[in-house]
């Protein structure tokens, strides 16, 4: 990559070195990694609401939740595994227990949850052990709850700008992302006299993940810009109109309508995974091109020296910038 | 393990091979790079990959000036850059006989800087990354599976993925060499001792020296990057005379090791999580019919 | 690897995390098996075999570590005083290019018309080489040239290699000799054969006068003609040291290169004109009169009276003598009064060297031999050297370096500011030259102008100051003192001219001086002679004196060519030599290679003077057709330096000697072992001949002892010889031992003493941590150890140092001897005040105060009365190619220039002329730190090759503006012999320059390329001609004219067409350029 244009002579610019990141762009894969947030967030997300339908008398609906959790745990492992640049080392991620490493702890998490969420969907599936399967269940909905949050973490404790800035607010965002995908998802073809939980924790969901994701983007300040450009834009955009959308709707009338609750349910589930793949390709952008990482440290130096801070970049010149430097 | 208690075994400060459990191990070792006296030649880089044995990587006409490896990766432990600028440096004189005559061509070895506090060793969830005895940082090979994750946690992007390999690569300080009392390869090949190897307390009063030095000749942009032990890395194993802002040189101004909020996302996490468990309470609760 | 290492349950990181120190598992508690069994391969190896860099001739000192029989790693040498363990990237690549796949490992052979290689087994291959070169010697055998006796052979040339050995060098150049074979030239000659004279005629050893680690006690160091940084990074250390120390570093060049960028202050100037600013500095010392007047009157010839009938170079710009129908000089009227004196080097046999009988000639000198120089110490004369020289640098003003060199005069006065204040008693400057200086039409003369600056300066022989000549390869040097030059012998006796009824007395007299280590010729001479034929070589037959073959005038690499092209020369054989590439036009030298029968190759791998025939330039563009050329060509693959022993001589004259590591690998095998066998095999086939012409090669002495799996030749044998013995056996320690009688043999008598006491002294090592700064107890430097030149001139004609600070060697009276930091360049018992008796000749005519002992007349020469064949002092001419007017004298260009008339080498128009428009930008060279010359040693070696993978051109913006360009696009560069394309580099380095009120554009290229090896690209050469200075027959490629273009070159028929088509627009014809 050149960023020299006509007969200009490679004179180095004063933001960066060739317009090259400052940071290495993360080696995982979008498909892989952005798909196995939605799925570890849709699989706690889950084993909560199976837990949830266990409390309400739902059978059909925590069995639903229960085999959906077991199907997401592994869809994920799967794609966990296959990211891996040697798949069979997958096993040293036991070598160590590093609390410094949100991938560690949440590896530990997982080869704790899954078998209590296998656990429960095997009493489902079998139909034996019914106390033994309530007793799992109710151990994954617990864990569950942290599998869903801790993926916040995992992409946060980067130097990925547009994730690492907004630490605070992400694990809300993720997690009410996960319980309106779990709850969309109960919905989706759920029964319709015993969605009520489903429904509810849609709408939980769903508000929750838009709240969080106002102050999400508030907090990313001269990042922001990376999530309304490009893809991610797009991404989010979708997002946010299927969920404010299915959030909408799953309020209103997805007690009474069986289809309308259904399209909600969809609707969330869809928001849900755009989102994730939408934060996903905000990250990349913002690793890739130097200004946000440059810019985000000027400021910081700049506040810690105590010193006024640099007049605030307004997202049409970062756009511009990005542009010109892309 | 509440979140500060994590924080302060984390961020503990001294000697960093101490904190990773090495009981009295030998000084600190790193590198000072002068570019003030670099000339550009890559020795280093090509010094570094006949020992490593570092694939060579392409043939890339870049057109940054006499820059052909574009920046550290999996490939690239040492990358030296170049810079072409309209402005003056000390005393140099180019009479180039233009308008604006003031020129200088500022050229770096960039490396792994071997942090105190380093993100990738933090990240990394396997133990293949670890503080070795010299307090620098190592990617084993014979353990690292190639999660990736240290890559984007680096605030210098150094670390990157042997795409044919699968694992991640990076300086090792010549671990190997240093385990038998040699300097790392680049160190000694540098022609000018523009790479510097030793005792990182001794390199760092020494760099104070020859920093003061420059700027009574005039030469007022030379500063130190990486060698403040209160920075947002604890301080770099592997720090530099530079002579211009580090963005220029593809550097951060002033990077944080991302681990530092850690504790706090671990609280924000157990908090989203327990919401997520409330939310399941209250969509069993007001379910039952 | 898919292994999945379970830890044993004990030693599961996470139990130790929670038994140990270490509980967040980032240390020692997650230390894998593998990490806690590192170790390093330079720890274990079984053995470290000290070696030396083959690339450049710094000669930065290698640790080869071996195990099990394979190199695993290569190292600098930390003890070495003069690279201190250093390497720069090639040096540092030199693990890849011994072990890397890129070495061919077998012989092979191409058959007459054949499209394709095929294999051949080795001693096959021998054998058919042996057989013909005895068949092609036969046939181009030469008994007489023009009635005189030349005994010699003009069908078989050689060319190459400035890494090869000194031993091989001697070998190549004894058996060739004896075969009568005079075609035989190095990448000496191409690289700095001008510094040779211009410092050999200046100071009487044309070789750098210091050592780069000297460089540190510089005052100011003034790098010119040199890119140091980039062609020398380990030396280049010294520099930086002495910047550290406080000295000011100035370099002044067409391009800002890497160099420039460390020094204080850069001078750019436009390509070609280095005289022009040196020889107003030396106005500038003259007329402020700030030369160092006690060291000027004392050690140089400005007191020296020159002849009545010499008529200075003035407007005109010719000397008398000149004869325009050479074109050339006669020399005679540039004589010292009533004294003749003979030059240290460059052109020694005046009357041999004028293609012509010249008038004059040895009679008159022999008669005016004898008497003394006329001096007069009060510098009024008006015919002493002094006013002569100020006569003739004055119209070198600083308004003149403006309009000349396009350097303005407020900065051209700085630079003078800084050499007054840096020279005299307590200060000294050092000069630092590449071939930005020596591969000019005039070259010899920019070498002597600085020489002259430093002697004015009185920098010469002191610490820090000196002419430093930055060689470019391993053995540079060695491959000039022991030479394959086809005009000297060993140790720069010259090759004999033809001349009638020329014996050794009169080749004596007629090359040697009276006064000075030259006077002692005939002892130098006759031990070569008898290092060679021997028992042979008696004093009834003057000792083979006439074995020798004989010269007729110029038979330098590029008159090789040209012999080729005539079909004279029908053998050719390159020992490490890239001519299809590397020399200037590169087209010509593949149109030579293509009229031969057989060609022999010997590299690494199939570098393009190998290939030629298959995917050279031509056979693309269907100029030539592969089944059409009967060329016979034979590859050898060699061994590296790794593999063999044997000494390279660096560029400050030191010879060190390397180890062999392993042996080499299939047919890979040394030139040594080559050039020993063939001469045997060729002497069995002569075996029994009654043939007069084969007894040189039969009385040879042709035998050493051979030793490992392939019969090596052993190489401490050929440097015992080199180094000389007593005919009692008993080894040389010094060549004041050798004697004219036939009781020594030396093989090169300035290396005499190399194998003193039967010590390799070239091989010791001593560490620089327990010797001085000049590291003398490291190898051994020619002559007789002595590191800095001429020291005898650090001390006051009483001998007393100049200056404390500045003290090198002075005389001490109590010990009766001189003494100091190096071993003294002067008879060592020598009292300051000693005198000559009348008549003395030789060392014993040189009086105490006489520091530079080589020279007739123990003087350093301001002026030059003999040996330079563009006349005794330095004048500005322009270079071949140039676009503006020689502002200073009415001659354009250099009169006695050689210049080739042939349709592929043609020359520009004059500027001004109709059609130089064509041609508007001047075009300089360099070199780059990833590459090595040609790229034989750095285009197949992928860690230099992926660090600049492409040929460039570099341009300003002022010019990418005005003619399109497009940074990081491409560009075609256009010459009348060539066209070549190149991505564009447009960068502020490169500056317009305002020349005589016009804005002259300049544009640079590195020459490394070609189109084999792993980075590919055109070669620069394909653009330059062949145009040479006639002192040492060195050709110009520092500048020369272009058009550029933006775009790629056209392919095929198109390619020639082009620059078919540039010519007619030119308007240029077989009389362009030619004239005088």
């Amino acid at each position: 990559m050149s960023t020299d244009n006509g007969a200009s002579p490679q004179r180095a610019s004063r933001d960066s070195y060739y317009g090259s990141p400052i940071i290495n762009l993360p080696v995982w894969e979008e498909r892989e990694i952005a798909g196995y947030l939605f799925l570890g967030g849709l699989a706690g997300g889950s084993s909560i609401l199976a837990a949830a339908a266990d409390a309400a008398a739902a059978p059909r609906l925590r069995r639903r939740a229960r085999l959906t959790a077991g199907a997401a745990i592994s869809l994920s492992f799967a794609a966990l595994i296959k990211d891996l640049g040697r798949p069979a080392r997958f096993v040293n991620m036991l070598r160590v227990l590093k609390p410094t490493s949100p991938m560690s702890v949440g590896t530990w998490l997982l080869s704790g949850y899954a078998p209590l969420a296998y656990g429960a969907a095997a009493s489902e599936l079998s139909g034996r052990a019914p106390r033994a399967g309530r007793a799992a269940g109710a151990g994954a909905g617990l864990l569950g709850s942290t599998v869903a949050t801790y993926t916040a973490a995992l992409i946060a404790d980067t130097a990925v700008p547009a994730w690492h800035e907004g630490h605070r607010e992400l694990p809300f965002l993720f997690g009410g992302s996960a319980a309106a995908a779990a709850g969309g998802f109960g919905l989706l073809a759920g029964p319709r006299n015993e969605n009520e939980p489903a429904r509810r924790m849609a709408v939980l969901g769903g508000a929750g993940e838009l709240i969080a994701t106002q102050l999400f983007e508030r907090r990313l300040g001269l990042v922001a810009p990376v999530l309304h450009d490009g893809v991610a834009g797009r991404r989010l955009k979708a997002a946010r109109a299927l969920t404010v959308g299915g959030t909408i709707v799953a309020a209103a009338g997805g007690r009474r309508h069986r289809l309308l609750a259904g399209c909600a349910g969809a609707a969330l589930v869809a928001g849900s995974a755009l989102t994730r793949f939408g934060l996903f390709a905000a990250g990349m952008q913002s690793a890739r091109d130097p200004h946000y990482t440059v810019e985000l440290q000027r400021r910081r130096r700049l506040d810690d020296q105590g010193s006024e801070p640099s007049p605030t970049t307004s997202g049409a010149e970062v756009a511009a910038h990005s542009s010109s430097s892309a | 393990m509440s979140g500060d208690g994590l924080l302060n075994i984390m961020m503990r400060d001294g000697d960093p091979a101490a904190a990773a459990g090495y009981d009295d191990p030998p000084p600190r070792m790193g590198f000072f790079t002068d570019t003030s006296v670099c000339i550009g030649c890559k020795a280093c880089e090509v010094a570094c990959k006949e020992w490593n044995g570092v694939p060579e990587d392409g043939l890339n006409w870049t057109g940054w000036s006499h820059d052909n490896s574009e920046g550290l990766g999996a490939d690239t432990w040492r990358h030296v850059a170049f810079i072409e600028q309209r402005a003056r440096l000390g005393d140099h004189e180019t009479n180039f006989q233009r308008p604006d005559d003031d020129f200088r061509w500022l050229m770096a070895s960039d490396v792994c800087k071997h942090c105190t506090h380093a993100a990738c060793l933090d990240v990394c969830p396997t133990g293949a990354i670890f503080r070795t005895e010299f307090g620098t940082v190592v990617v084993q090979a014979d353990v690292c599976n190639g999660c990736g994750y240290c890559v984007p946690a680096c605030p210098y992007g150094v670390l990157d993925k042997r795409e044919d390999d699968g694992r991640i690569f990076k300086c090792t300080l010549c671990y190997d060499r240093l385990g038998v009392g040699q300097e790392p390869a680049c160190a000694k090949a540098c022609p000018t001792d523009s790479i510097q190897f030793g005792e990182l307390e001794v390199l760092r009063e020494r760099a104070a020296v020859r920093v003061e030095a420059l700027q009574d000749a005039g030469v007022t942009q030379a500063r130190l990057y990486g060698h403040d032990p209160n920075d947002g890395v604890g301080g770099d194993g592997a720090f530099f005379l530079l002579l211009d802002e580090p963005e220029v040189y593809g550097l951060p101004p002033d990077p944080v090791v991302t681990t530092r909020d850690l504790p706090a996302m671990w609280r924000r996490v157990g908090i989203a999580a327990a919401s997520l468990v409330a939310v399941g309470v209250a969509s069993a609760i007001g379910a039952r019919s | 690897m898919t292994d999945i290492r379970l830890p044993a349950p004990s030693d599961w990181p996470v139990l130790r995390q929670l038994r140990g120190t270490d509980r967040l598992g980032r240390g020692a508690a997650t230390k894998s098996r593998g990490s806690a069994a590192l170790t390093a391969r330079t720890h274990t190896a079984d053995r470290v075999v000290k070696s030396v860099c083959p690339y450049c001739a710094v000669g930065c000192a290698q640790n080869v570590f071996v195990a099990d029989d394979r190199v695993i790693q290569i190292e600098g040498d930390p003890d070495a005083p003069h690279s201190r363990g250093r390497l720069c990237p090639k040096g540092s690549a030199s693990l890849q290019l011994t072990t890397g796949s890129s070495r061919e490992q077998h012989v092979l052979y191409r058959a007459p018309h054949a499209a394709d290689w095929e294999r051949l087994d080795l001693e096959t291959a021998m054998n058919m080489v042996a057989d013909r070169m005895v068949a092609t010697r036969r046939d181009g055998w030469e008994w007489e040239r023009e009635d005189k006796r030349v005994r010699r052979c003009m069908s078989i040339a050689a060319l190459g290699g400035a890494t090869l050995d000194n031993e091989e060098n001697y070998l190549i150049k004894k058996l060739l000799t004896a075969l009568g074979i005079i075609q035989v030239e190095n990448q000496a000659r191409v690289c700095h054969s001008s510094t040779v004279v211009g410092l050999g005629t200046s100071f009487g050893r044309g070789a750098s006068s210091t050592l780069p680690a000297d460089l540190q006690n510089s005052d100011l160091i003034v790098l010119e003609g040199s890119n140091m940084a980039e062609a020398h990074p380990v030396a280049f250390q010294w520099v930086v040291e002495a910047k550290a120390r406080g000295a000011t570093i100035v370099h002044v060049d067409p391009h800002y290169s890497r160099t420039s960028a460390l020094a204080d202050l850069f001078v750019p100037l436009r390509a070609g004109t280095d005289i022009a600013f040196l020889g107003a500095i030396i106005n500038h010392v003259l007329t402020t009169e700030s030369d160092f007047r006690e060291y000027v009157v004392a050690y140089t010839n400005a007191p020296t009276i020159i002849r009545e009938d010499f008529e200075d170079a003035g407007g005109d710009g010719l000397f008398s003598g000149f004869d325009p129908d050479l074109p050339g000089y006669d020399p005679q009227s540039w004589q010292y009064q009533d004294a003749f004196v003979a030059a240290a080097a460059g052109q020694r046999d005046q009357e041999g060297n004028l293609p012509a009988q010249g008038p004059g000639g040895e009679g008159q000198r022999r008669e005016d031999a004898g008497g003394e120089p006329q001096m007069d110490l009060t510098l009024q004369h008006p015919r002493c050297v002094w006013q002569i020289l100020k006569r003739h640098y004055a119209g070198y003003t600083p308004e003149m370096v403006q309009r000349v060199c396009g350097v303005p005069q407020e900065v051209f006065a700085r630079v003078c500011e800084l050499f007054v204040a840096n020279s005299g008693r307590e200060r000294t400057t050092a000069f630092v030259h590449g071939v930005g200086w020596t591969q000019h039409t005039i070259g010899s003369q920019y070498i002597r102008a600085a020489s002259i600056l430093q002697l004015l300066l009185g920098n010469m022989g002191r610490p820090g100051g000196g002419v430093m000549a930055m060689r470019g390869h391993a053995s540079i040097q060695g491959s000039s003192d022991i030479p394959t030059l086809f005009d000297t012998l060993p140790g720069y006796i010259p090759m004999p001219h033809a001349h009638s009824h020329h014996d050794l007395e009169e080749f004596v007299a007629g090359n040697a001086a009276n006064k000075g280590f030259w006077g002692n010729m005939r002892d130098y001479t006759v031990s070569l002679l008898k290092a060679w034929w021997g028992a042979a070589a008696t004093d009834a037959n003057e000792f083979c004196f006439d074995y020798l073959p004989r010269l007729t005038g110029s038979h330098s690499t590029y008159d090789t060519v040209m012999e080729q092209i005539a079909g004279t020369v029908k053998g050719y054989i390159l020992f490490g030599q890239n001519p299809a590439v590397g020399s200037a036009n590169s087209r010509m030298q593949r149109l030579g290679m293509s009229k031969l029968d057989w060609l022999v190759v010997r590299d690494f791998s199939l570098i393009e003077s190998a290939t030629w025939w298959k995917d050279g330039p031509e056979i693309e563009s269907g100029e030539m057709r592969t089944q059409d050329i009967a060329t016979e060509v034979f590859f050898f693959p060699a061994a590296a330096h790794t593999e063999k022993d044997g000494t390279f001589t660096n560029t400050q004259r030191m010879v060190q000697w390397h180890h062999k590591a392993i042996e080499p690998v299939a047919d890979q095998r040394s030139d040594l072992w080559f050039t020993y066998h063939l001469g045997h095999l060729i002497r069995q086939r002569l075996d029994g001949s009654a043939d007069e012409m084969d007894q040189p090669v039969l009385d040879l002495t042709w035998n050493y002892p051979t030793e490992g799996p392939y019969d090596e030749p052993n190489a401490v044998a050929v440097l015992a010889e080199i180094s000389g013995w007593r005919a009692d056996g008993e080894l040389l320690s010094a060549y004041t031992e050798l004697k004219d009688d036939g009781s020594t043999s030396c093989g090169c008598w300035i290396y005499c003493g190399a194998f003193a006491e039967g010590v390799n002294q070239t091989a010791r090592r001593k560490p620089a941590s327990e010797q001085n700064w000049t590291g003398g107890e490291w190898a051994w430097a020619w002559p007789a150890n002595r590191r800095i030149l001429y020291n005898r001139a650090s001390a006051d004609p009483e001998g007393r140092p100049w200056s404390e600070r500045k003290a090198l060697v002075w005389w001490d009276a109590e010990q009766g001897k001189w003494t100091g930091h190096d071993v003294p360049d002067f008879q060592a018992d020598k009292p300051p005040d000693y005198r000559p008796a009348e008549g003395a000749t030789g060392p014993d005519a040189l009086a105490g105060d006489d520091p530079f002992i080589m020279q007739a007349d123990g003087r350093g020469w301001l002026y030059a009365p003999a040996g330079v064949a563009e006349g005794p002092l330095p004048t500005h001419y322009e270079p071949q190619d140039s676009p503006v007017r020689n502002a200073l004298h009415r001659q354009q260009r250099n009169p006695s220039r050689q210049v080739y008339d042939h349709e592929n080498n043609r020359y520009h128009p004059d500027p001004g002329a109709p059609g130089a428009d064509v041609f508007p930008f001047v075009a300089t060279t360099y070199r780059l730190t990833e590459h090595f010359t040609a790229g034989g040693m750095s285009r197949w070696t992928p860690y230099l090759s992926e660090l600049q993978p492409e040929f460039f051109v570099e341009v300003s913006p002022e010019l990418a503006g005005d003619r399109g360009l497009t940074h990081g696009g491409w560009a075609m560069i256009v010459s009348a012999r060539g066209v070549v394309e190149a991505r564009v580099m447009v960068t502020d380095r490169m500056t317009p320059l305002q020349v005589d009120g016009r804005t002259i554009h300049q544009v640079g290229m590195p020459y490394h390329w070609g189109p084999n090896g792993y980075a590919r690209g055109d070669s620069m050469n394909e653009l330059s001609a062949m145009s040479l200075d006639p002192s040492s027959h060195i050709q110009e490629v520092k500048v020369l004219t272009v058009d550029v273009q933006p775009g790629r070159r056209p392919r095929g028929a198109q390619r020639h067409a082009l620059v078919t088509e540039y010519r007619e627009r030119a308007g240029i014809t077989a009389q362009t350029g030619m004239a005088p």
